[in-house]
């Protein structure tokens, strides 16, 4: 199958990406609210409750996902940031930082979850395992991505170089991983949903779980269009400021 | 290119240029922890590995920004940056010099700070060699910091937030191995990891730290 790769940057135009947007964010963000919204309450009030850990099993909706999404969004910076470097699209770079907000608050949902979790069931808050650690590293991570962006004010010179950070840090962020599974045994189970499992949890959990997912991925997208959107308006905004400063003079 | 790295060596050396002002932190850290943990031998000696990688690490940090910062502010870095040597080659000899001023002396000055902290004696052997090993990564990963927060007014504390996390990797082994050497096992692997961390830092940060400078000067 012949794809127009052309057609499919042109995507990126600024002015192309806030049409789209303009009329897909409403539907994207509806349909993420209906799920996420739907997800939950199936997870919370439609599931029982397990026979050894009681209700506190249903945090699980949120924790898993949020879990995945702090991951699989610094994937996404990943890509974007390649994106920016390799073509230079302003809207990849500005997308990438809008993510990081909430990639950073993805982390730390999983992190405060997890701790409340942890409290009932291991009966600690925290524990440096090698799980638990990687986020609080991820954390990190996500901090100081977001503190370059902050202090650089020109926005180009700013992409440019939390882009190269993004690409270093991303091959830290995975050796520090592995580092830490080195330093300390797991208190945390295994994963709780891989593909190639054959059954990971029970499909009564397992069913609700998916829709929770979906329902986090559809909000981190509308959420992720809306910040860039207003990424793409302030830059703008400044572009018109200066202007008319320019003609002031 | 060993023109430069003299003559880095040769201004760190000079006053002002902060040579010793590292060690001088890492003694005084190694001093500060018995009074904030206790003068218990035993304890001193379990944390003590731990403590002096720390204190490497971070005296190694407080050095770096004079990397690239000084030779930005008079225009040096950019004469290097058009000169005819690649500016890779630049940064990976700045980050050498930085080492030779900051990470032999703290390799050096290791084994009598573990003395203070009652370090087994079994270890010395491990902090040494593991010192020797990955300080060459805190400089190198140090001058990718460096390099990112050049064109920055306040980049010191920013740099620190970017520099630390990836310090990790080097610290998490360097400190297996010596609490492994003080235990009398296997010190191999960790060892191994370490290593391969610094040759990796070593062979490709210098081609990020140079595109991050190149944007800087643009």
């Amino acid at each position: 199958m012949a794809i127009n790769w052309n057609a499919f940057w042109e995507w990126a135009n600024p002015r192309k990406f806030m049409r789209w947007t303009d009329r897909a964010l409403p539907v994207i963000s509806v349909l993420a609210a209906v799920i996420f919204v739907g997800g939950l309450v199936w997870g919370f009030f439609f599931t029982p409750d397990d026979y050894r850990q009681g209700a506190t099993v249903k945090i699980f909706y949120i924790h898993v996902p949020s879990a995945m999404m702090a991951i699989n969004i610094w994937a996404m910076m990943l890509v974007a940031s390649l994106v920016w470097i390799v073509r230079r699209h302003h809207v990849s770079a500005l997308a990438a930082k809008s993510a990081a907000a909430i990639g950073m608050t993805m982390t730390l949902i999983a992190l405060i979850t997890g701790a409340v979790w942890g409290k009932p069931m291991w009966g600690t808050y925290w524990e440096w395992d090698p799980r638990l650690t990687s986020f609080l590293i991820l954390l990190l991570f996500y901090i100081g991505y977001m503190a370059l962006w902050e202090a650089i004010d020109n926005p180009d010179t700013a992409a440019d170089l939390t882009s190269v950070l993004c690409l270093v840090g991303s091959v830290f962020a995975l050796l520090s991983r592995y580092a830490v599974l080195f330093w300390n045994q797991g208190l945390h189970q295994g994963a709780s949903l891989s593909l190639d499992a054959e059954e990971n949890v029970a499909d009564v959990y397992w069913y609700p779980a998916l829709v929770a997912i979906a329902g986090f991925i559809l909000l981190f997208v509308s959420l992720v269009l809306l910040r860039t959107r207003t990424e793409i308006r302030a830059r703008r905004l400044h572009a018109l400021e200066m202007r008319e400063r320019v003609k002031d003079a | 290119m060993i023109r430069l790295l003299w003559r880095d060596i040769t201004l760190a050396f000079r006053s002002g240029g902060g040579f010793g002002l590292g060690l001088g932190f890492f003694l005084i850290l190694v001093t500060l922890v018995p009074f904030g943990v206790g003068p218990n031998g035993e304890m001193l000696s379990a944390i003590a590995p731990g403590i002096l990688w720390v204190g490497a690490l971070l005296a190694c940090l407080l050095s770096l920004d004079r990397i690239f910062a000084l030779d930005f502010e008079d225009g040096s870095l950019d004469l290097l940056a058009t000169a005819p040597i690649p500016l890779e080659g630049v940064v990976a000899m700045k980050a050498l010099a930085h080492w030779i001023t900051t990470g032999l002396p703290l390799v050096i000055a290791a084994p009598a700070l573990g003395f203070l902290l009652h370090l087994d004696s079994a270890a010395y052997r491990w902090l040494i060699v593991t010192l020797l090993i990955g300080t060459p990564a805190l400089s190198f990963i140090g001058s990718f910091g460096a390099a990112l927060t050049v064109g920055l007014k306040r980049g010191g504390l920013l740099m620190s937030l970017l520099v630390l996390p990836l310090y990790i990797p080097t610290l998490i082994f360097g400190a297996e191995v010596v609490r492994r050497g003080a235990g009398g096992f296997l010190v191999a692997t960790p060892l191994a990891m370490q290593a391969g961390i610094t040759l990796g830092a070593i062979a490709l940060l210098p081609f990020a730290a140079a595109a991050a400078i190149r944007v800087a000067l643009r």
